[in-house]
């Protein structure tokens, strides 16, 4: 079977395997990365879902917008459930009952994946099954009305990070998610947004490709959350990017490559000022946290730099 | 609405059907297509969170009124053609 060119009037030839008629909300980022993803795949797909707004405000029932084989799981398992199923697979394929290529894809909220299904997910990579893990990160838990997880970056305002006289938003910096799995020395690990569509497709065949575990981070946003207007979700992804706050990059076997370097790297401010969960922020008596903020970019951008050129600098000595 | 004793087990048997329901009454404004002012890159298909935007043929046809919830995306992401928008949001009922 020959591969769909990475071109958007050949795929739009394909069919869209997540209808229309979901309530997740008005420009909700989630589902476009969604389609991007079931777009992108060349063989057919098993999903499992973490609760979240993705897997509630899809399949309301009697309803779905899925049109392949979906499995709704609690919370905290939606690794261990793909597992299963892909395990049951390869035990069927032996027997000769499927002969078929099948991929299995789980979907994870940031709650979902960050924190309340981060041992499951973590268990799942170490024991290596042939499965790809896709968080679609908004940054809280939004579906019970936006509360911070490990995701939520510094300065946040949420519910349970209510920024007011007594905190300025959330006073700790996110987790490094992406890097945590790196650590797991799986295969396959990357990150991306919807707003950059061949980027995060050409990710999703790679993490199908892959005989293992791939894990793939997208940060998708969610404009009751963030405080935005409905039209924002492409634009803040791409503002994170610029900045360098979400910077899009992948590990191939270990192997560092960033996907995209900024021709000029946008100040932090340019993302934050245009998002109501961090409008405190630009009240004086909390400039420094817009200086913190600038400083985790930094650190995390300029490590990935470094890191980058060590592995060219490696392989260039290993050419000689 | 069905009772307890008339419902499938576990599951949602029909895959997609999603697609039968009608999202757009959510729209507080609603897109128009200027299509002479259309190249044709298809930004708004690929972004539409709804699926909300048709296609065929690898051609941009008409907005999916059923399903479109107005939120703008596409408009905002149109690149058009001579700084002229192909898309422009209205205020629905207007
Ligand atoms: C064990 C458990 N605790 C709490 C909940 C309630 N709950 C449902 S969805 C959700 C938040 C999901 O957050 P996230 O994974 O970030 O997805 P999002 O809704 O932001 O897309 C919570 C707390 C639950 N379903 N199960
Ligand atoms: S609350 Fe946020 S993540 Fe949830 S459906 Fe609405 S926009 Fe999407
Ligand atoms: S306004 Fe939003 S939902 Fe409607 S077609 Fe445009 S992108 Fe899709
Ligand atoms: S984004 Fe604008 S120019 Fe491009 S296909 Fe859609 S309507 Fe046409
Ligand atoms: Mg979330």
């Amino acid at each position: 079977m020959s591969t769909t060119p990475l071109r958007l009037k050949e795929l739009s030839k394909k069919k869209v395997l997540l209808t229309g008629g979901h309530r997740l909300c008005s420009g909700c980022g989630a589902p476009i990365a969604i389609r991007q993803i079931l777009l992108a795949a060349e063989m057919p797909i098993v999903a499992a879902n973490a609760t979240g707004c993705l897997e509630v405000s899809t399949t309301i029932y009697p309803y779905s917008a899925w049109k392949i084989p979906w499995i709704h799981t609690a919370f905290e398992n939606a690794a261990a459930t793909i597992s299963g199923v892909e395990a049951m697979y390869r035990a069927l394929k032996k027997k000769g009952r499927i002969t078929e290529r099948i991929k299995f894809i789980a979907f994870g909220g940031d709650g979902g994946t960050y924190d309340i299904g981060f041992q499951s997910l973590s268990g799942a990579m170490e024991r290596g099954h042939d499965i790809v893990y896709i968080c679609y990160d908004n940054e809280a838990y939004m579906n019970t009305g936006i509360q911070r997880s490990s995701a939520t970056p510094l300065g946040a305002n949420t519910t349970t990070s209510p920024a007011g006289s007594v905190i300025p938003g959330k006073m700790q910096p996110r987790k490094n998610l992406t890097k945590i799995m790196v650590a797991h020395g799986i295969p396959y690990v990357a990150q991306t947004t919807p707003a950059h569509w061949r980027d995060l497709m050409t990710k999703v065949r790679k993490a199908l490709e892959v005989d293992g575990p791939a894990f793939i981070n997208i940060l998708a946003s969610c404009n009751r959350g963030w405080r935005t207007p409905t039209d924002r979700a492409i634009q803040d992804s791409k503002l994170a990017v610029d900045t360098c706050f979400w910077p899009l990059y992948e590990y191939e076997n270990g192997r560092l490559t960033i996907n995209y370097k900024p021709k000029e790297k946008k100040p932090v401010v340019e993302f934050l000022k245009t998002q109501g969960r961090f409008k405190h922020l630009f009240s004086p008596q909390n400039e420094y946290l817009l200086e913190r903020a600038q400083e985790i970019v930094d650190k995390e951008w300029e490590a990935l730099l470094r890191e980058e050129a060590m592995w060219k600098a490696e392989e260039e000595k290993k050419e000689q | 609405m069905k009772g307890w004793r008339e419902l499938e087990i576990g599951a949602i048997t029909e895959a997609g059907s999603a697609d039968s329901y009608n999202t757009g009454s959510w729209r507080a404004f609603r897109p128009r297509w200027i299509e002479e002012n259309c190249i044709q890159c298809l930004f708004c298909w690929i972004y539409c969170p709804d699926s909300a935007i048709t296609v065929k043929d690898g051609k941009r046809g008409e907005f999916d009124y059923n399903h479109c919830k107005g939120c703008g995306i596409c408009a905002m992401e149109c690149p058009g053609k001579k700084g002229k928008k192909a898309i422009v949001m209205e205020e629905e009922g207007k």
